[in-house]
């Protein structure tokens, strides 16, 4: 944001905003180097394309609407949940599944919008809170449906597209995880680089204002939270698929604060900022929980309380603000 | 019900309705120390508006405090509360001074952030320091046992944590009615900015108030080791309750943290004991439901 945005048309500006920068083209090619490079931790960068797309989600109402929401877990459980059940009940089609998933997590995301719309902040942290506890209590307590602690069992996922069967060391996973991904990724930018992405920005700044000139902050909302409920949900379909199974942690709080800490690490309102955070986060996890599992969190709560102090803006804010000085001169 | 007849037994009918009786007392002993660990945050939250979800690593602390004192050096259990008070409000003062105040103007996403780390740094702490298993610790002997009352068993304990409670109740109310530092406090939760303008330190009064808020956490954390025990995931565990109550309560409203208190430790003993499948999800909904219908709390104004 400098000062040469506020003399060109919005039209213009969205124009610019919605072109591929080199960068941008070198960051997706570098997502296939895992096949090549690092062939057995696929399963890992399968999971972190699967963490970066909820974190890209929780980005839609966060980062650019400005909804805090501590509850982004149930969404992503609900997904899981439907994709296991489906699965077991007999349909193991992966997407096919992932439409269904899609479309459920949508549809509560639809229904929960008429309350967030209506709240904000202490009251909305609170509210989206005690919804993410609910939605943690009924999966486990709905013992017979979900396995509860136990876990779902008993998945059956047939090959993507009847060819690709999902093999043991993960290329399947980490190729569909990947498309999932990047297919999702080219509709949140169209959708961010777009007035209604706009509009959402304004939100953020000053909900108030925002009807005055003709955008009702509430239908907004309620738009943005069922598509940042809908991508979850896909989100949480994938890693079941991949898994084959889906436990409680999947629809748990801690799930929810973990995506809190990466989007924010990453850089909240910046479409690669969920990306970055959830890949640092997730090799950074993978790495230190062989040495001190329990003290992980010690390193976490300490980052985030650098990135408030230091970096409010994330990794991606701080680097392009380096950036910005470096061209300045 | 088809209950026994008055007239002709007495003493059958007290022991028929000695369970309604005895999950109404402990609930409302649990939701006593629920009050006492929740106060503070209300005031808090109402006097700056910060989101505090550290409250209950402070609460911790306390509660660490007074396991170190009996066990190691074998202090008696009354004597190591004030010192869990005074501990918790130091430590509490000296963050709120170095890192809180920076926040005061910042998006609740930011005092979100700050506050969950500062959570995860101390539950990671005291998992160091003192293991992830729980910990025992003895009370006085004055405070073992339970008194029988018309056929109800009331545990001494339990008794003594309600006594505690409306000590510290009436203190508060007091001091907020009576004194003059109670009055600058109840100036900046009404106008925050009218009060700057009289001359107010606002920011001075919501140090000593953190203080006060937090030291009491920190009584809660040491009188909760012998109901719910002690260990390191306290901060998070108990933060879901005491941010259910502040919500439900009101921010800045003791009256109505005491009411909620009361609520929440009923309907929590009450779920357990008769719906026990239900699990917590009775306190989820009843907030839920108490914020949709009024976002500000029951005595909430704003």
């Amino acid at each position: 944001m400098s000062a040469n945005t506020t003399t060109i048309t919005p039209r213009a500006y969205l124009q610019a905003q919605s072109r591929w920068h080199p960068l941008e083209i070198a960051f997706w090619l570098a997502t296939l180097l895992p096949f090549v490079l690092f062939p057995d931790y696929l399963s890992l960068a399968s999971q972190i394309a699967i963490t970066a797309l909820f974190a890209l989600s929780l980005d839609i109402i966060l980062g650019y609407a400005g909804i805090v929401s501590l509850g982004h877990a149930a969404f992503f459980g609900i997904g899981a949940y439907t994709a296991g059940l489906i699965s077991k009940f007999g349909w193991g089609d992966p997407l096919s599944g992932l439409v269904l998933a899609t479309a459920a997590a949508g549809l509560v995301g639809f229904a929960v919008s008429f309350i967030i719309s209506r709240f904000r902040h202490f009251t909305l942290i609170m509210i989206t809170l005690g919804l993410g506890l609910l939605a943690f209590e009924a999966a486990n307590r709905a013992h017979w449906l979900t396995g509860g602690s136990d876990g779902l069992q008993g998945m059956s996922i047939w090959p993507v597209l009847g060819i690709f069967k999902f093999d043991l060391y993960g290329y399947t996973a980490y190729a569909y995880s990947l498309a999932v991904l990047f297919f999702v990724f080219l509709g949140a930018r169209r959708l961010i680089n777009s007035p209604f992405g706009l509009a959402l920005r304004g939100i953020r700044e000053n909900w108030v204002r925002m009807p005055a000139i003709g955008a009702d902050s509430r239908a907004h909302i309620r738009k943005a939270f069922t598509i940042a409920a809908a991508i979850a949900g896909l989100a949480g379909a994938v890693l079941a698929q991949t898994t084959e199974n889906v436990s409680l942690e999947s629809i748990s709080f801690q799930r929810s604060a973990d995506v809190l800490v990466m989007l924010v690490l990453g850089g909240a309102g910046r479409l690669y900022g969920g990306l970055v955070g959830a890949a640092i986060f997730m090799v950074a996890r993978d790495q230190f929980s062989g040495i001190a599992p329990q003290y992980w969190y010690f390193w976490i709560g300490v980052l985030l309380v650098t990135v408030v102090m230091v970096l409010p803006n994330g990794i991606l804010g701080g680097l392009s603000h380096i950036y910005a000085r470096w061209r300045r001169k | 019900m088809s209950g026994p007849k008055y007239d002709d037994n007495h003493g059958n009918s007290t022991t028929m309705l000695s369970p309604i009786f005895g999950v109404l007392f402990d609930g409302i002993a649990y939701g006593m120390l629920l009050f006492v660990l929740s106060v503070g945050l209300s005031v808090t939250l109402g006097l700056m508006n910060f989101v505090n979800l550290a409250h209950c690593a402070f609460a911790m602390l306390g509660g660490y405090v007074t396991i170190t004192l009996v066990n190691e050096f074998n202090w008696p259990f009354l004597a190591t509360l004030p010192v869990a008070f005074v501990a918790a409000a130091i430590v509490s003062v000296a963050l709120e001074r170095t890192l809180y105040r920076r926040l005061y103007r910042a998006s609740d996403l930011d005092q979100v952030l700050l506050t969950i780390g500062l959570a995860f740094i101390s539950v990671a702490i005291a998992a160091y320091v003192f293991g992830t298993t729980l910990q025992p610790v003895e009370t006085t002997e004055v405070l073992r046992g339970s008194i029988g009352f018309f056929g109800l068993d009331l545990g001494k304990y339990r008794l003594f944590l309600i006594g505690v409670a409306l000590v510290v109740t009436v203190l508060l109310v007091a001091g907020l009615e009576y004194t003059r530092f109670g009055a600058q406090v109840r100036a900046a939760v009404d106008n925050q900015r009218m009060a700057r303008g009289l001359g107010i330190d606002v920011d001075r009064t919501f140090a000593s108030t953190f203080a006060l808020g937090s030291g009491l956490a920190g009584l809660g954390g040491a009188l909760a080791i012998e109901i719910v025990g002690l260990d390191p995931n306290f901060a998070f565990t108990y933060l879901v309750y005491v941010l259910i109550i502040v919500s439900v309560g009101g921010l800045g409203s003791i009256a109505g943290s005491f009411a909620a208190a009361i609520l929440i430790g009923v309907s929590d003993v009450a779920g357990k004991y008769y719906a026990p499948e239900l699990g917590a999800f009775l306190i989820y909904l009843v907030m839920v439901a108490v914020l949709m219908w009024r976002p500000a709390g029951l005595v909430g104004r704003r």
